[in-house]
């Protein structure tokens, strides 16, 4: 398997920040990593995951759709999307990874997304296996195996160098531009770095965690259950479970006069929010437990009856660790749960 | 302390002196615990918690609850007393409807500066004689007490509870607390630095509303951000200042009623140390209008809603200067 030594990992990332732009997860503070634009010298962060997802690559918390400009009664119509250019994603985890299938399965499906399509044809993934998951991961629960990663590549880690394996055609591509750098390596250490990663996921305390009382056959089982009332009590109705989740993929879209034409753009917007859907007679959900149940029942139910049984949760565990009262799908999932 | 509180709500559930109990519930690991309304005795023996990770303030939980049939009780922390009496100050909770215990405060365990030391897959936190005793599925790990302390324990304002029906444990003093010294250091900065700490903080910002959903002086039954005709895009930032705004907003709306409970810095998913700009606005308060505590009454005009002859006048902006 071809590899580099862990020491010279920023010598490929210059190789590539060279040829295209590079975003690789850096320390913000101790164990709190982001995704930014590589500059030379910095430091890859050992943080499991970062605090938000890897989404805003192809679905960007804000971003324009279009411009006008209205002279009177006409009004003229600006298409200002471009080709974007190529991109390398460095160290993206099983869970993010899977959830761009996810979200192409919304975005890319009739009628396609130009601007997420856009993105994404120009995107190159580097996905990083996990070798020391925390209490908080659940993606085996949803068929991900941490130790092998989706994506166009994937990097395995022995503690001393790093292993690629490519995986599409695209990530073909990206290994053979990075050749120069890679040699052919023993892999018998990894190996066992892989055995014992395994074996701590089987014992992970949310590993037992069951997908069997959901599916987009279970609307009426679940959508009535008096359980939602204690699930979304104590819920403070904001969004910080939709924004650090890295399958939520509802938008807003709205124009803003900027005093010389007007902006169209969209944003993420979240169930949780009391305006979300607002229309001209309201927002159907008048209660924060319909909009609590609405995500989750998106999650559980409503996605997998439309996307052929896949789940709408990656088990990154991220509303785990963010939401301010420690609700999340994990409880919802437990407490909902036919035994 | 837990089976103390737990002994003693079951008590006043049995001779319907409140007929719910506002409290924490468990969660599956040692830290993850949520707000919870407690109608039973064996609800209570099977979820309620009180630990050394507790941190949450459930008084603003209590505008809706005093709204309820019947009296519910609520355990309170020296900060939630605060909190509690601003609400009532307020008009927003309903004093008959809340029977208060007291109970005692922090310093609380904030699992995120665990995180940071790198320990992970966390499954049971201990407090060993003021060495936290952590295990993992990785194995034992063991930190001192004092660096996992959450960032509104650090710097207590206060021991003591302005308000309560009961006590458990005993009364508590004013503090004599640091809580300044971070806001000194920024007003000690050059206008540039300060501009650049706060561009680099706010920036951060996701716009989740974490911060004023839990806010106890953010009570509004329509947030003006909330509002559609308000001109102003909430849900996204328009330029790259307008995030910056928002929390800026929220400080001079909540100024002379926040009580510095530090709930914003908590549960903030970027780790934005919102508290420091009501901090400033406190430390101003306390300078030009003399020493004021949000919440530590019901009936004092606040300064900010009252009128004296030598109040500042607006020029103090203009001798204080830019910097």
């Amino acid at each position: 398997m071809l590899k580099i030594a862990a020491s010279r990992l920023n010598e490929l990332f210059d190789a590539i920040a060279e040829k295209q732009t590079l975003y690789i997860p850096v320390d913000r503070e101790p164990n709190t990593a982001e995704y930014k634009k590589y500059e030379s010298g910095m430091t890859m962060s050992s943080a499991l995951n970062t605090v938000r997802s890897a989404k805003d690559f192809f679905f960007p918390q804000t971003e324009n759709l279009a411009e006008f400009k209205v002279e009177g009664k006409s009004i003229e119509v600006k298409d200002i999307r471009q080709e974007n250019e190529d991109f390398v994603v460095f160290g993206v985890r099983a869970c993010d990874a899977r959830s761009f299938s996810i979200l192409d399965k919304v975005f890319l499906s009739e009628p396609v997304d130009s601007f997420y399509k856009n993105r994404r044809d120009h995107g190159t993934i580097v996905t990083m296996a996990c070798t020391k998951p925390a209490e908080t991961c659940f993606c085996t629960v949803f068929g991900i195996d941490p130790t092998v990663p989706e994506g166009d590549v994937s990097v395995f880690s022995d503690g001393e160098n790093y292993f690629f394996l490519d995986r599409t055609e695209k990530g073909t591509e990206f290994v053979k531009s990075v050749e120069n750098f890679l040699e052919e390596g023993d892999a018998a250490k990894l190996a066992q770095v892989q055995e014992q990663a395994r074996s701590v996921i089987k014992k992970l305390p949310l590993a037992g965690l069951s997908t069997d009382s959901f599916g987009g056959d279970k609307l009426n089982e679940h959508f009535n259950s008096e359980k939602w009332a204690e699930l979304s009590e104590a819920c403070i109705g904001c969004g910080t479970c939709t924004f650090v989740c890295p399958t939520c993929q509802c938008y807003d879209i709205r124009d803003f006069d900027t005093g010389h034409g007007i902006k169209r753009f969209r944003c993420w917007d979240s169930c949780m929010y009391s305006d979300f859907t607002k229309m001209a007679h309201g927002n159907p959900r008048t209660s924060q437990l319909e909009r609590f149940r609405q995500r989750f029942m998106h999650k559980l139910v409503y996605f997998p009856a439309n996307n052929d049984g896949e789940f709408g949760c990656v088990g990154c565990g991220r509303c785990l660790a963010k939401c301010p009262i420690s609700m999340n799908i994990v409880k919802v999932m437990k407490a909902l749960e036919v035994k | 302390m837990q089976e103390a509180m737990i002994k003693r709500a079951k008590e006043l559930l049995a001779d319907g002196t409140v007929n719910r109990v506002m409290g924490w519930k468990k969660g599956e690991f040692a830290y993850d615990i949520t707000p919870a309304v407690f109608d039973t005795a064996e609800e209570l023996e099977q979820d309620f918690v009180c630990d050394d990770l507790t941190q949450a303030n459930v008084s603003k939980y209590l505008i809706k609850e005093s709204r309820k049939e019947g009296r519910i009780l609520a355990f309170l922390k020296p900060c939630d007393t605060y909190s509690f009496n601003q609400l009532i100050k307020e008009h927003r909770i309903i004093r008959e409807n809340v029977y208060v215990i007291g109970i005692p405060g922090g310093p609380k365990i904030d699992v995120e500066k665990i995180k940071a030391k790198g320990i992970t897959g966390i499954l049971s936190v201990k407090n060993e004689d003021y060495t936290l005793k952590i295990e993992t599925i990785y194995g034992t790990e063991t930190m001192p007490f004092y660096e996992a302390i959450s960032g509104k324990c650090e710097s207590c304002k206060s021991k003591k509870h302005v308000v309560y029906d009961e006590l458990m444990g005993e009364e508590g003093d004013v503090l004599d607390s640091n809580r300044f010294d971070m806001v000194e250091k920024l007003e000690n900065m050059t206008a540039q630095e300060r501009y650049d700490f706060w561009r680099g903080e706010l920036s951060k910002c996701i716009r989740c509303n974490a911060c004023r959903n839990v806010c106890p002086a953010c009570t509004c039954e329509s947030c003006v951000f909330d509002n559609p005709a308000s001109g102003i895009s909430q849900k996204a930032a328009a330029d790259s200042f307008e995030e910056n705004m928002f929390h800026i907003i929220r400080a001079f709306h909540v100024a002379g009623r926040c009580t510095d409970c530090g709930e914003c810095s908590r549960v903030c998913p970027q780790n934005i140390p919102l508290h420091l700009l009501n901090r400033k606005f406190i430390k101003d308060i306390n300078s030009l209008y003399g020493e004021y505590q949000a919440g530590a009454d019901t009936t004092s005009r606040a300064p900010l809603t009252d009128y004296k002859a030598d109040d500042c006048e607006p020029s103090v902006v203009h001798e204080r200067g830019a910097e």
